[in-house]
């Protein structure tokens, strides 16, 4: 992979005023000396996988509507990050999501049913985090921060290449987690990588009650963490930035806060009234930023994009909605019996004499 | 064998754990060069290295939620709080994520976290120093809770503690640091959650723990003067319970009264006693007492002595055990 970025940009501890871009929202391409454009392929995969990737989203919140998913936040408008973010890692690297990153998870590759066993319902978390290096889905806000910390720091220990990537959004920015974190990050000099998806709202509150700091990058200055502000509607850029601050962590240069300026689309969750928080004007002219037009545009201007080939993504997006639609409407049948297995590693006197009382009411 | 104070067993437990296992990290608040406030880390970081044993930034949280991190990345970090209720900022850490994360994952995370709280008063602290907070531990489920309430089982107790696969709240009573004992070293003869008969007796159980073990034992030699025959329980780990030594031993007693420094209502002794209630019912002689703290924020210094049970508190305790009721031999 290319070197994207400057060394001089390196360890500045300050963010750019302007968020660091690559394409217009038309999608023209941006020379901006503090980064490079993230090679073909590169591009035509972040295509094709915030192509899935969004109508895996779509496909999540109709299954609320059908009952399928107790409830689904989603990430619509923000897959410039949930994939950017994601193909930027290597494999060995460990990612740490909220509950608004399934799109990130599946692009990972952990299996849809998996990643949806949260919001399903069956279980409070469906894949094996070590099999892919995701930490499971963080409900409390920040508290993977300092997860992601600990694990990258062990691994600096172990001599181990493996670099944690946490996601978190605006609101978890002002939680004290995110704070000791940054700091823990920054003594230790930990290969850790925080993106922050500034997308507007914490539920219903607005960036402007949350924060008065010139961006929410410069919060990584205090704490001598470099820090740097992107357009998180551009793949390129975020792409860029991420894959940066990995190489960077890899390379024993410690830890990077990136703040990505993006925009919820959808409402908090299927549960929420967004109409009751803010206007549709604003609402669309988020929409003429869209991050998947963006990238089209330009694949397409450059010859690289073609009809043949968006059918084909097309088609492999459709194909894998009838997958996640198959799998999440089959019935899970979960064994009560394991509500007693995993709370200790064996099950406590206690634990079994309830189990035995549960399993007599069932028999 | 040798003779140790506690936190010399404590410190020892540390030094072996470290030896026996490349994966253990000691850290915390001032645990390095300083060998902690209590120095139950003295010259570990002199002996181990500073990759292993270290002081990390003042945040209690940071503390625990990175100890969860390096414990899914293959270590078995022992953490130190400075004291009971300084570990509450790392609350929401310890309850839903390091007691949760096995289960969250059905068994395929496994966070081997053990952290250090001294805890309780006695020893003339300062506000926010002499908390017993172990009930707010015990109600989670997921977290093994422990105390120990003599040297050999400082030691015998961390040690199990840091080779357990599920995160421990290993609460320390700080009253009982100096206190002596013959500690003998890998030669754990008690389960880990076993409670342990401390003093045979026939007419009465006192169950206690940490701190309260060596007053029980003290009370145990006064009540012979009034001519009852006590029994000690100490229970060591709190959290699982065992009832089998428990209730086996009120049903040989027919009478019990649980002692613990912390607050009485909403307090670890009130599940003791139902428990036993639920348990031993047709052989008690007398409704199950408790003598605990009274329901007031810890005292200071000066009025400490008022607040915690003491002998002549629990003899009077045992005394209200309904006595004259009863027709021995009947």
């Amino acid at each position: 992979m290319a070197r994207t970025s400057l060394p001089a940009r390196e360890r500045s501890l300050l963010p750019t005023d302007a968020p660091l871009s690559l394409l217009t929202k038309t999608g023209e391409p941006v020379v901006d000396p503090e980064l490079v454009m993230p090679d073909d392929d590169v591009l035509l995969e972040l295509h094709r996988r915030m192509v899935v990737g969004r109508r895996f989203d779509t496909q999540a919140t109709a299954l609320t509507r059908q009952g399928r998913l107790a409830v689904y936040p989603s990430s619509r408008g923000q897959e410039a990050c949930e994939v950017g973010s994601v193909l930027a890692l290597r494999e060995q690297d460990w990612l740490f999501p909220t509950y608004r990153d399934s799109v990130a998870l599946v692009t990972r590759g952990v299996p849809a049913v998996e990643t949806l066993t949260l919001l399903q319902g069956g279980w409070h978390n469906g894949y094996d985090p070590h099999e892919h290096r995701v930490a499971p889905q963080c409900t409390p806000l920040a508290t993977n921060t300092l997860h992601a910390v600990g694990l990258a720091h062990a691994a600096k220990l172990k001599g181990e290449d493996t670099v944690a990537l946490v996601l978190v959004g605006d609101g978890a920015t002002s939680e004290g987690d995110t704070h000791e974190a940054l700091n823990f990050a920054a003594v230790w000099q930990a290969p850790v990588v925080f993106l922050v998806q500034n997308n507007g709202y914490a539920i219903s509150v607005p960036m402007s009650k949350q924060n008065v700091a010139p961006s929410l990058a410069h919060k990584g200055v205090g704490y001598g963490v470099p820090s740097v502000l992107v357009d998180g509607n551009d793949p390129a850029a975020l792409y860029a930035v991420v894959r940066d601050a990995v190489r960077v962590a890899a390379e024993g240069g410690g830890p990077t806060l990136i703040e990505a300026i993006t925009y919820r689309v959808e409402a908090h969750t299927n549960a929420d009234d967004a109409t009751r928080y803010r206007d549709a004007d604003e609402v669309a002219a988020w929409l003429d930023r869209d991050p998947v037009d963006r990238i089209e545009a330009y694949l397409t201007a450059r010859g690289l994009l073609d009809d043949a080939r968006r059918a084909t993504v097309a088609a492999e997006a459709e194909a894998y909605a009838a997958s996640v639609r198959e799998v999440m409407n089959a019935d899970v049948e979960v064994d009560p019996a394991e509500l007693f297995e995993h709370v200790y590693a064996e099950p406590t006197r206690q634990l079994r004499e309830q189990a035995a009382l549960l399993a007599e009411e069932l028999a | 064998m040798s003779t140790l104070s506690m936190s010399g067993a404590l410190n020892m437990a540390l030094a072996d754990a470290l030896e026996a296992d490349e994966r253990v990290l000691v850290f915390g608040e001032d645990v390095g060069p300083l060998g902690g406030v209590f120095r139950i880390t003295d010259g570990l970081a002199a002996r181990f290295g500073d990759r292993r044993v270290f002081d990390t930034p003042l945040a209690e949280s940071g503390i625990v939620g990175t100890a969860i991190g390096m414990a899914m990345n293959g270590m078995r970090p022992v953490v130190e709080m400075q004291f009971d209720a300084f570990a509450y900022p790392a609350f929401e850490q310890i309850t839903s994520h390091l007691a949760k994360m096995r289960n969250r994952t059905r068994g395929k995370v496994e966070v081997p976290v053990v952290i250090r709280i001294p805890y309780g008063g006695g020893i003339g602290g300062v506000e926010h120093h002499c908390d017993s907070s172990e009930a707010y531990y015990t109600h989670t489920s997921g977290l093994r809770v422990v105390t120990p309430g003599t040297p050999q089982d400082g030691y015998d107790l961390l040690r199990d503690a840091i080779d357990s696969p599920d995160p421990v709240i290993f609460l320390e009573p700080k009253r009982r640091y100096w206190s002596k004992g013959e500690v003998v070293a890998d030669q754990r003869r008690t389960g880990f959650d076993r409670a342990l008969i401390r003093r045979p007796g026939e007419d009465v159980t006192l169950i206690a723990y940490g701190p309260m073990v060596a007053t029980a034992l003290e009370t145990a030699e006064a009540a012979k003067e009034e001519g009852w025959d006590v029994e000690v329980v100490d229970l060591r780990s709190l959290s699982p319970f065992d009832d089998e030594t428990v209730c086996g031993s009120v049903r040989r007693t027919g009478r019990a009264v649980v002692v613990h420094e912390a607050a009485g209502f909403g307090g670890y002794g009130a599940e003791v006693v139902a428990r036993v209630t639920e348990r031993c019912f047709h052989h008690l002689h007398a409704p199950v007492l408790r003598v605990t703290g009274f329901d007031i924020p810890y005292p200071p210094p000066k009025l400490e002595e008022h607040f915690l049970p003491g002998v002549d508190r629990i003899l009077d305790t045992i005394g209200r055990l309904q006595w004259d009721d009863e027709v021995r031999g009947a």
